[in-house]
């Protein structure tokens, strides 16, 4: 029989060993799958992790759409590990994505067609500000009330998606559309364009910003002291009160952080790879950043490279649907478990496994 | 000649890297009294588990009244005639007395019988207690009580108690040792576990020793002093906390009328607690657990802030600052609970450090934490305080409670307070490991800090504490000179009895 014994201290072996294991157990389970689907696995994988990057027939249009799907996804998941590592559990960075979108396209919107350089900057800031603001309800139900902060943030991404609508059908709607919903396109409004900055790599400000933030989050956690209370406050909230840590403080800070990232993360999209307000143009990255933030241990260099990795499996996956008609479900299904073999070989890097004799009784 | 009841031989039991108990034998007449005595992690609780059925020893026999016997588990060893009382509880509260020991029954009989059973044996055994009271209501004797009656009503051979005597009043002793005394006239074996050796000299007819894991002596303890037995289970010379009284200076931490909620669901709310401690002063305060010991220090460090007037440090209202304001004037503290709220259990100790040293020993420079200089800290309490620890990289959790207490206790010492509360300083603490904290106390008020000690051990308290005051029902009484309280006086304040007046001047 084996049985699971705890360590004294996390194997720091492990816990880099364990995201390596896991894609490897992915690619396995995920071969049997699309074998059992008639697919050839082998051919499968090779679609999803290699020819996104390195094919000849694809890579010139996928590999700039790496960045473009990681960039949110990192931006949002740095902003999300601080509340996590706390115990602050934001699920709603969607509706945050989405307001922080509405509110910096407002803007952008309303001055147009003026031409200026800091119209593009002040609708950063307007973005983060509405994704700060939409998070700061639920952060205020909490600490005034003591809702549960899970439950609100999540709740408020269904309001968001129908004030995305409204929006798209009737303020922020093209005046010159004929009718139809949806917003000017930024495309042809140069002054708050986020086009791309090098030709052919997909880079526009969004990255720029998720590497930053990335670089931001790797020093607050390991240098400062806003950090240590984050992490102290996660693991024993006793403790962090006897240290000193202001709860309230905290959630307002955590929730804050992660909502102007997720806000500012859907304006650069909005204004770039969407570059539209429509009913719709939101595309789930808050939600799946939630993944990457575990995926990456919520660990800001972890986090870096899980959101070019799910990027590449949504780039991939794609790829595998066009390529050998393999059912989207089947691709949501791979992405589901590699966060499955994750979280399960994450047991390891605290846990050791023993053999036990069996005890004759 | 009596005769031989259980006879333990060459049980051996490893976990991986330690050998909780290397060969140990002894044997437990009918009728005897049995101390088994070391300090913690000297492989008494595995012992009395593997007794018991809860664990299975790697090598040796037990035999029981001449037969084989290797309990596999708890069940086999109560049908054999073992029963256990742990030191920790396992009632519940919503539920009366007679219910809860029905629930452990195999098969219970009707309430109406099992209650009338219980009045007897409680009566027999001068133990009263009320069937159909509820657990939820009862003080920790009470509930110990209903422990012991469990057991009893199995008519055991061999009654194993776990630190029995550490939730209870000296009156409340005084009647338990009755109890066992009467059960030992019965026949009935006791094997004892206890630290407090005053009590195993007083009811214990032999004693074995374990000092990592073997048995290293076994005596009769009546004819040992305390201090002998001590240093039996270390095995070396004890160092006895020293004290030159001195004067003491200005008053510097006092609460007025201070009242807080309760810190938790099974906690006690303070209420108009009154209390002054001056330079130099060690002001001891007793208790049974659970009357307001952990809302007094959370009170005193700032976690549950109260009115601005309620506190007053050198006459300075700060009832209103938080923890680390209080730390920057020098007011510390270390609370009961180490891992969890002392400590951090998944963190190393260099990160523990930072935990409350943060502002007082900057190491924290315009937000940024000096690793380099936390980490000199965190290794200046281990070298201190003889911290036994791989590194200060290790997590908290990995260190044994004893080494982790020392930490707990340094990190705070080491910062110079001026005010220093502690809770349960040495619980679970082994004897030179205590004695190692008692004296860091004594030092610390001799430089002219006000020490505040929290404790259930009344020993600990007489034998570090200028003054004494009493807990009860989150009310406290009156301080009185430790110097020349008696036993009786002590349990009377305890009790409750006298908040107002003062028993003895």
């Amino acid at each position: 029989m084996f049985r699971l014994e705890k360590r004294p201290t996390p194997s720091r072996g492990w816990t880099i060993a364990t995201p390596i294991l896991a894609v490897l157990m992915t690619m396995i389970a995920g071969g049997i799958m699309f074998a059992i689907l008639g697919k050839d696995p082998f051919e499968a994988i090779k679609i999803i992790f290699w020819d996104p990057l390195f094919s000849e027939q694809f890579a010139s249009y996928s590999r700039p759409q790496l960045l473009v799907k990681a960039g949110p996804l990192i931006l949002i998941a740095i902003g999300l590990s601080f509340g996590f590592r706390a115990g602050i559990w934001n699920i709603g960075a969607e509706g945050q994505y989405i307001i922080g979108a509405l509110c910096g396209a407002g803007l952008g919107l309303a001055v147009y067609p003026t031409d200026s350089v800091f119209i593009f900057p002040a609708m950063v800031i307007a973005g983060a500000f509405g994704g700060w603001l939409w998070a700061m309800i639920p952060a205020i139900l909490r600490t005034k009330f003591n809702t549960n902060e899970i439950l609100v943030s999540l709740l408020l991404v269904y309001v968001a998606e129908h004030i995305m609508a409204a929006m798209a059908l009737g303020l922020l709607r093209n005046p010159e559309g004929h009718g139809f919903p949806g917003s000017r396109n930024f495309k042809q409004y140069e002054a708050a364009f986020n086009g791309e900055l090098l030709a052919g790599t997909g880079m526009h400000w969004g990255v720029v910003a998720a590497f930053i933030a990335v670089i931001f989050a790797y020093v607050t956690m390991s240098k400062h002291l806003l950090g240590f209370q984050i992490t102290l406050a996660g693991q024993s909230p006793r403790a962090a009160r006897f240290s000193g840590v202001n709860p309230t403080r905290l959630i307002m800070l955590c929730l804050g952080i992660s909502g102007a990232l997720a806000g500012m993360a859907g304006l650069f999209e909005v204004t770039g790879p969407a570059g539209q307000i429509t009913t719709s143009f939101n595309q789930g990255y808050g939600f799946t950043a939630i993944i990457v933030a575990f995926l990456g241990r919520l660990n800001p260099i972890g986090i870096l490279l899980a959101g070019l990795l799910m990027a590449l499996t949504y780039i991939g996956g794609d790829l595998a649907q066009l390529m050998l008609g393999l059912p989207a479900p089947a691709i949501q299904a791979f992405q589901g478990m590699l966060l499955f073999f994750l979280l399960a070989m994450d047991v390891l890097s605290n846990f050791r496994i023993v053999l036990k004799k069996s005890e004759a009784v | 000649m009596s005769e031989q009841l259980i006879k333990l031989d060459g049980l051996t039991k490893a976990y991986p890297g330690v050998v909780a108990n290397d060969a140990v034998s002894f044997s437990i007449d009918k009728g005897e009294v049995h101390a088994l005595l070391g300090e913690n992690g000297a492989g008494k609780s595995t012992l009395v588990k593997m007794i018991y059925g809860l664990v299975h020893p790697d090598a040796g026999q037990m035999t029981l009244e001449g037969n084989a016997f290797s309990p596999t588990e708890p069940r086999a060893a109560r049908a054999a005639g073992v029963a256990m009382v742990f030191q920790h509880f396992s009632l519940f509260e919503a539920l009366n007395v007679a219910e809860n020991i029905a629930l452990g029954m195999e098969n219970p009989p009707k309430q109406s019988e099992l209650a009338a059973r219980i009045t007897k044996v409680s009566h027999d055994y001068g133990l009263p207690l009320d069937p159909h009271r509820l657990v939820g209501d009862l003080s920790a004797g009470e509930r110990q009580r209903v422990e012991i009656i469990r057991c009893l009503l199995q008519d055991p051979k061999l009654l194993i108690m776990d630190e029995p005597t550490s939730v209870l009043t000296p009156q409340e002793v005084e009647i338990l040792f009755h109890t066992l005394r009467q059960l030992r006239d019965e026949g009935t074996a006791i094997l004892y576990i206890s630290h407090k050796l005053d009590e195993i000299r007083a009811i214990c007819d032999s004693a074995t020793i374990l000092r990592h894991g073997k048995v290293v002596d076994t005596c009769t303890p009546s004819e040992k002093s305390a201090r002998e037995l001590a240093e039996m289970m270390v095995g070396s010379a004890l160092h006895q906390p020293l004290r030159e009284a001195g004067a003491f200076g200005d008053v510097v931490l006092e609460l007025n009328n201070l009242s807080a909620a309760a810190t938790s669901q099974f906690g006690t709310a303070l209420k108009n607690i009154n209390m002054q401690v001056r330079a130099g002063e060690v002001l001891g305060i007793g208790g049974v657990a659970g009357n307001g010991q952990e809302e007094l220090l959370a009170a005193i460090s700032g976690e549950t802030p109260c009115g601005a007037d309620t506190a007053r440090f050198e006459g300075r209202p700060i009832g209103d600052f938080g923890p680390n304001a209080r730390r920057e004037l020098g007011i510390l503290a270390a609370p009961e609970e180490r891992l969890g709220h002392a400590a951090a259990p998944d963190m190393s100790l260099i990160e523990n450090a930072l935990l409350t040293a943060a502002s007082r020993e900057k190491l924290v420079n315009k937000g940024f934490v000096d690793w380099g200089k936390t980490r000199a800290f965190a290794k200046r309490v281990i070298a201190e305080f003889d911290v036994r620890t791989p590194g200060a990289r290790t997590a908290a959790r990995a260190l044994s409670g004893g080494n982790l207490q020392k930490f707990v206790i340094g990190r705070e010492v080491l910062q110079n307070p001026r005010v220093l509360v502690v809770n349960q300083p040495t619980w679970g603490v082994d004897a030179s490991a205590a004695a190692q904290i008692r004296q860091s106390l004594l030092d610390l008020a001799e430089k002219g800090a006000a020490v505040v000690v929290i404790s259930q051990d009344l020993d600990e308290l007489m034998e570090i504490s200028d003054n004494f005051c009493a807990l009860n029902e989150g009310r406290m009484t009156k301080p009185h000179p430790a110097k020349g309280l008696t036993v009786e006086e002590i349990g009377l304040m305890l009790g409750g009895a006298d908040e107002q007046e003062a028993a003895h001047v």
